[in-house]
């Protein structure tokens, strides 16, 4: 082909490799990917891409993908991938109708799961306007705890949410594994704060990512973090390192509590007489001890100043102490000494590192020359910064115990006086929310009606337990069990316990489940080879327990194997999409912003992108939000609906923020503009709106910025979010438990439960499996972590990336296996009170003696994927999982009893080697799947050049 | 002028975003194709003209864990350019850049067998060896911007571990980064001189003196509850009388 001839190409979309979301600029010769690189004008990753991002071509050209719509073939076992093709109008007609008939009797026999929480506004929309509480998406199986934890603390959270200001920290302390949860920003600052002389501690378990550049590196043994922040928190008010002044104007570390144990308000805030609290925002009507009147006051009176520490009496009484005196009593025996008996770190560097928090916080101020106004009115003429920052997500989450770990995390970088300030966490739009959120479950079942919405979303942040999503008796309404007494407050749901319970019927049995984009066959899921036969599992009368499963994604995998409906979606670079303030935006911060992904190829054979099935499925259905009042289309496709939703007609607000208004002159709020796609375009897919300085700091208290924030309706309120370092929420709940106030109270089974982990105040206890498990049989922790080709991703199928991680194997402290006669490489058996897997050993000194680990989700069942059955990925890799258990004793989830985060790193395991004969291939091995009908041929060799051959 | 990749092991997380933004760019590129073998089967294997190497140092609990980028080092005296029997392998004098004409190549591996790095690929599919250009088909190129005009994986990397410049020239980026930061090259005892260099790691500590941690104006002063020594611990009360 001549030079002529040739046509180049170059179109700017945004990356989802992994969750990331980096601008990229994708070149293209002759309508092929020639090369993907980074877009230098995106706020996100300026230019940069990382190993994902930059192995897209293998992505759009791999045979995993789908390419038409599957029907099981009649007869044939689910798992077994035995599909004929369907036209899309034969799969819409199935589904309307089914799904219509669901319905118009009961909405909540359908289920929809989603493994990526990015499109959740409009996932969530779809099953509110269907009717269904049965919607979440993949947090509840990830993250939850972090987001719980920190927004019911300090009204944000990490990743989408917030972040570590790396920009001016001096001290950076990153805490469990944290790599995937925005990657390629968190490089750019990690390398920058390192070359500006930071100082980098990693506390984690294992030595890998990160932490490889780390100056110190912490090990810990998992699950243990609580204790360990709780003795931080012990050592720093012990030399009184705390930043008192932040404390008092903007935590309720001074508010006074009712300490009168008889007194039904024990526990409890007390409160000046006002009018009754309707609003979600704290109101103003707390009080403090003065020092200089001696006497109670209503908070933030002006003269005011409050002690934080002592015991007082009011005139009635009552005895009272401040909530940080709480906080001082509960971390009185949180000694380093005792912490280092339950997480392994020697005293001293516990000691050591508190000091070094407390004294960079306190010593190494930074003022910055902005002026701001306080919810108080009081005006600054400067920002203060205390330059410690914190990183924490899956490490500290993804455990039992996690929610009260990750406030003690919140307590911490409280205490230090970082929260929204420079060289601290800081807040992105439209973060900080009240604590809690506004938005709240329905509280009972009346909430689904026969062909109607849903009255209320089906996620939301309870307040108190009449919030809990419960009937007359107390019992979940939710098929995962959300919002009932098992998780209060399950705020993404559990995804991880939706199979087995639509198996077991418990609560009760559903028809339909949809899923898309997770892979609940396989590692996103925990008992997975009985999770496998539940999805095939039948009745007495022959009928599927699970009467109907759909699967929707993109490429072959163990879930689709199980669907009776396949529905092929595009890949990212065939789609319109939107990275919604609605949603999960990629605000910067200093503002908002959201951004765009634009179809830079035609979709592949007949893949559909699963936005545009959802609106031609709400518009059969007639879904009031998808059709006009006579009951027809309301929307052409996914990118007319994107420009003209609004939340409500008129409300000027949609899923994009940026140019809104007829000629795109308006943002935030305005009315739909025809040309919106269009302008997103010509500015690199990316709405940003920085916000003056005088907004981009302490935003929780920054009059300015909250009124901005009520202006734009981003918030109903514009009260300011005092941080909880007593969470009167919890406290709500135990006293429901002890049988105290006028609130639903929970089943008696349930109650110590409740009564032991709602406690207002941190507090350190073994995780839930820990408690139940034989330590001396079962003397490891083991755990995952994700490898950074790998973060968020699914691409095992993937050419150029599983060159990278083919298979994985179990890394094991060298001593420790050597005191199992272990040697590097040799198959093992990895053993749980739950299950066993084979696979191999690898010496490691970058581990900690109690926990073994490995990479996951790159192990994968022969077939797969539409890689060959004797690949290395099902031979050599393997999927922990098998060990984990999604129930504990009681059919209880394995999960967090506030939160129902998915305890994923609590198993406890042995290992021994495997006998000299057995088979050098991982255990459990499964039938291989073969390619599906539609599917691309496997290349044996393949010389990749765009635009055609050289 | 000799070009040269500064590689600074201290922010280096191992990402692998140069290896694979290295393969997308010269498999379609003048260098390019760049073959795999299997890769959706058994043992897949690939040409790569960078690779990572992860390795671990020391004994626990004091790990190093070492992410180390690998490509051809671009030596100024290259022992794979004088065996290679047809002068396919060879160093430009403009810019020292090491390259292999591909029509030249009769795949005979000599120059493989030659690097003391391994830094070569050879190609199964089109019998020639392969290499790092440092992108040679980017950087010269003018159609390209100023900042595109850098090598694929200078370019990708997150952490902008890699430096790219002359290192000849004393006022570069790279130069300076070489002075200053430590840079060294990879065994210069074999008399290779490899123009590539390695920034060391460097750890930032922070020294808390015993008199800065408990001070009068403590907040806990405020709250009455100042840290005071317990009353009955042995003073100088106790045993003199002066």
């Amino acid at each position: 082909m001549s030079a002529q001839e040739e046509i180049k190409e170059i179109k700017k979309t945004t990356c989802y490799m992994c969750a990331c979301r980096c601008g990229i600029r994708v070149h293209l010769y002759n309508g092929e990917v020639r090369y993907i690189d980074g877009n230098p004008d995106h706020p996100l990753n300026k230019g940069v891409i990382c190993a994902k991002g930059s192995a897209g071509i293998m992505k759009q050209y791999s045979p995993a993908r789908l390419t038409q719509p599957l029907r099981r073939k009649t007869g044939a076992d689910r798992g077994a991938g035995e599909f004929e093709p369907i036209s899309w109008e034969e799969a819409f007609s199935m589904l309307s109708e089914r799904l219509g008939k669901i319905r118009a009797t009961d909405p909540k026999k359908f289920a929809l799961f989603t493994g990526r929480d990015q499109m959740q506004a409009l996932t969530g929309l779809f099953a509110r306007q269907f009717g269904t509480p049965n919607y979440a998406a993949h947090g509840g199986l990830c993250s939850v705890n972090m987001a719980a934890g920190m927004i019911y603390t300090i009204g944000g959270s990490f990743w989408e949410f917030g972040g570590p200001d790396l920009d001016r920290a001096k001290l950076f302390v990153m805490i469990g594994t944290a790599e995937d949860h925005h990657s390629n920003p968190l490089k750019i600052a990690l390398s920058k704060f390192k070359r500006d002389g930071g100082r980098f501690v990693s506390i984690n378990p294992v030595r890998t990512g990160y932490s490889a550049i780390a100056d110190e590196w912490v090990p810990i043994r998992p699950g243990t973090d609580g204790a360990l922040l709780l003795a931080f928190i012990h050592e720093i008010l012990a030399h009184g390192l705390y930043d008192r002044e932040f404390l008092v104007r903007y935590t309720n570390a001074g508010q006074l509590i009712n300490v009168d144990e008889k007194n039904d308000e024990f526990g409890m805030f007390l409160r000046t007489e006002g009018p009754e609290e309707e609003a979600c925002y704290d109101p103003q009507d707390k009080l403090w001890w003065d020092r200089n009147t001696q006497k109670a006051i209503v908070t933030h009176t002006p003269g005011a100043d409050p002690f934080l520490l002592g015991e007082f009496k009011l005139r009635d009484g009552t005895p009272v102490k401040p909530a940080f005196q709480l906080l001082q009593d509960r971390v009185k025996d949180y000694t380093p000494e005792w912490a280092e008996g339950v997480t392994g770190i020697p005293a001293d560097t516990i000691r050591r590192l508190a000091y070094e928090m407390g004294v960079t916080a306190r010593d190494q101020k930074i003022e910055l020359p902005i002026a701001w106004t306080d919810s108080w009115g009081t005006e600054h003429n400067t920002v203060t910064g205390n330059p410690v920052a914190f990183h924490a997500m899956r490490g500290l989450a993804a455990h039992s115990n996690g929610f009260q770990s990750i406030r003690a995390l919140a307590i911490l970088m409280s205490i230090l006086g970082t929260i929204d300030r420079p060289g601290g966490f800081r807040h992105k739009v439209p973060f900080p929310r009240p604590i809690p959120p506004c938005a709240r479950p329905p509280n009972n079942p009346l909430a689904v009606q026969p062909n109607k919405p849903l009255a209320g979303i089906p996620l939301g942040w309870p307040s108190d337990p009449d919030d809990l999503f419960v009937d007359k008796d107390g019992n979940p309404v939710r098929l995962d069990k959300g919002f009932s007494w098992e998780y209060p407050l399950s705020v993404h749901g559990l995804m991880h316990n939706a199979i087995t319970n639509a198996w077991r019927g418990d609560p009760y049995k559903i028809d339909t489940l949809m899923i898309f984009m997770a892979n609940m066959a396989w590692n996103s899921t925990m008992n997975t080879s009985e999770v496998r036969k539940m999805l095939n599992d039948k009745d007495e009368q022959g009928e599927f327990k699970i009467p109907f499963i759909v699967v929707a994604d993109a490429f072959q995998s163990e879930t689709s194997a199980f669907a009776d409906l396949v529905l092929p979606d595009t890949t990212y670079l065939e789609r319109h999409d939107v990275m919604s303030l609605l949603d999960r935006p990629i605000s910067e911060f200093d503002g908002p912003v959201d951004s765009v992904r634009l179809p830079v190829l035609p979709p592949t054979g007949e893949c559909k992108p699963f936005q545009e099935v959802l609106i031609e499925l709400g518009t059969r259905l007639k879904l009031p939000a998808f059709v006009t009042s006579d009951g027809s289309r309301k929307y052409r496709d996914y990118p007319d609906f994107i420009v003209n939703f609004e939340t409500e007609p008129g409300s000027g607000i949609g899923f994009l923020a940026g140019w809104r208004g007829k000629g795109g002159e308006k943002f935030m709020r305005g009315e739909p503009n025809p040309n919106q796609w269009e302008m997103y375009a010509k500015n690199n897919c990316v709405f940003h709106h920085e916000l003056p300085k005088s907004y981009q700091y302490m935003r929780n208290w920054n009059r300015g910025y909250l009124e901005w924030s009520q202006r734009s309706r981003i918030t109903r309120y514009a009260e300011p979010i005092l941080i909880h370092i007593y969470s009167e929420v919890l406290q709500k709940f135990r006293a429901a438990a002890q049988g105290k106030g006028f609130s639903r109270k929970p089943p008696e089974h349930l109650k110590k439960r409740i009564e032991t982990w709602f406690d207002p105040l941190p507090f350190y206890a073994d995780t839930l499996e820990g408690q139940i498990s034989d330590k001396q049989k079962y003397p490891l922790a083991a755990i995952t972590q994700r490898p950074m080709a790998m973060y968020h991703s699914w691409d095992s199928q993937n050419a150029w990336l599983r060159q990278i991680h083919a298979h994985n194997v179990l890394f094991v402290n060298t001593r420790t296996a050597r005191l199992s006669k272990i040697e590097d490489n040799d198959w093992i058996w990895v053993e749980s009170q739950w299950g066993r897997v084979r696979c191999i050993a690898k010496h490691s000194e970058a581990v900690e003696p109690g926990t073994v680990w490995t990479w996951n989700a790159i192990g994968k069942a022969a077939g797969a994927w539409n890689l060959t059955p004797d690949a290395n990925e099902s031979q050599r890799g393997f999927l922990l999982n098998h060990l984990i258990s999604e129930e504990l004793p009681g059919a209880i989830s394995n999960s967090d009893p506030i939160t129902g985060q998915a305890a994923w790193y609590d198993v406890r395991v042995r290992i021994y080697k495997a006998e000299a004969g057995e088979p050098k291939v991982t255990s459990p091995q499964f039938e291989p799947l073969k390619p599906y009908p539609g599917q691309m041929e496997r290349k044996s060799v393949w010389n990749y050049f765009a635009g055609g051959k050289k | 002028m000799q070009l040269a990749l500064v590689i600074d092991l201290n922010v280096c997380v191992g990402c692998h975003a140069c290896v694979i933004n290295c393969k997308e760019w010269n498999t379609s590129g003048t260098a390019g194709p760049m073959t795999d073998l299997n890769p959706y089967g058994k043992d897949p294997t690939g040409t790569f003209f960078n690779r990572v190497q992860t390795f671990e140092v020391g004994t626990f609990p004091d790990t190093e864990v070492v992410h180390f980028p690998k490509s051809c080092l671009h030596c100024e005296e290259p022992p794979c350019v004088p065996v290679c029997p047809t002068g396919a392998s060879y160093k430009r004098v403009e810019d020292g850049i090491v390259l292999v004409n591909y029509d030249q190549c009769i795949g005979c591996k000599y120059c493989s067998w030659a690097c003391p790095y391994g830094a070569r690929e050879f190609d199964e599919t089109q019998r020639v060896m392969k290499k790092c250009t440092l992108c040679v088909d980017r950087i010269y190129d003018t159609h390209l911007t100023e900042e595109e005009r850098r090598p694929a994986c200078v370019r990708a990397c997150p952490t902008g571990a890699r430096l790219f410049g002359d290192i000849h020239d004393p006022a570069s980026e790279v130069s300076i980064a070489i002075r200053e930061s430590g840079g060294y090259p990879l065994m210069p005892e074999w008399g290779t001189q490899p123009a590539n260099h390695y920034l060391p790691r460097r750890k930032t500590r922070l020294r808390i003196r015993k008199d800065e941690l408990d001070r009068a104006d403590n907040p806990l002063k405020i709250d009455g509850q100042l840290p005071t020594p317990d009353r009955t611990a042995p003073s100088l009360d106790d045993i003199a009388s002066w």
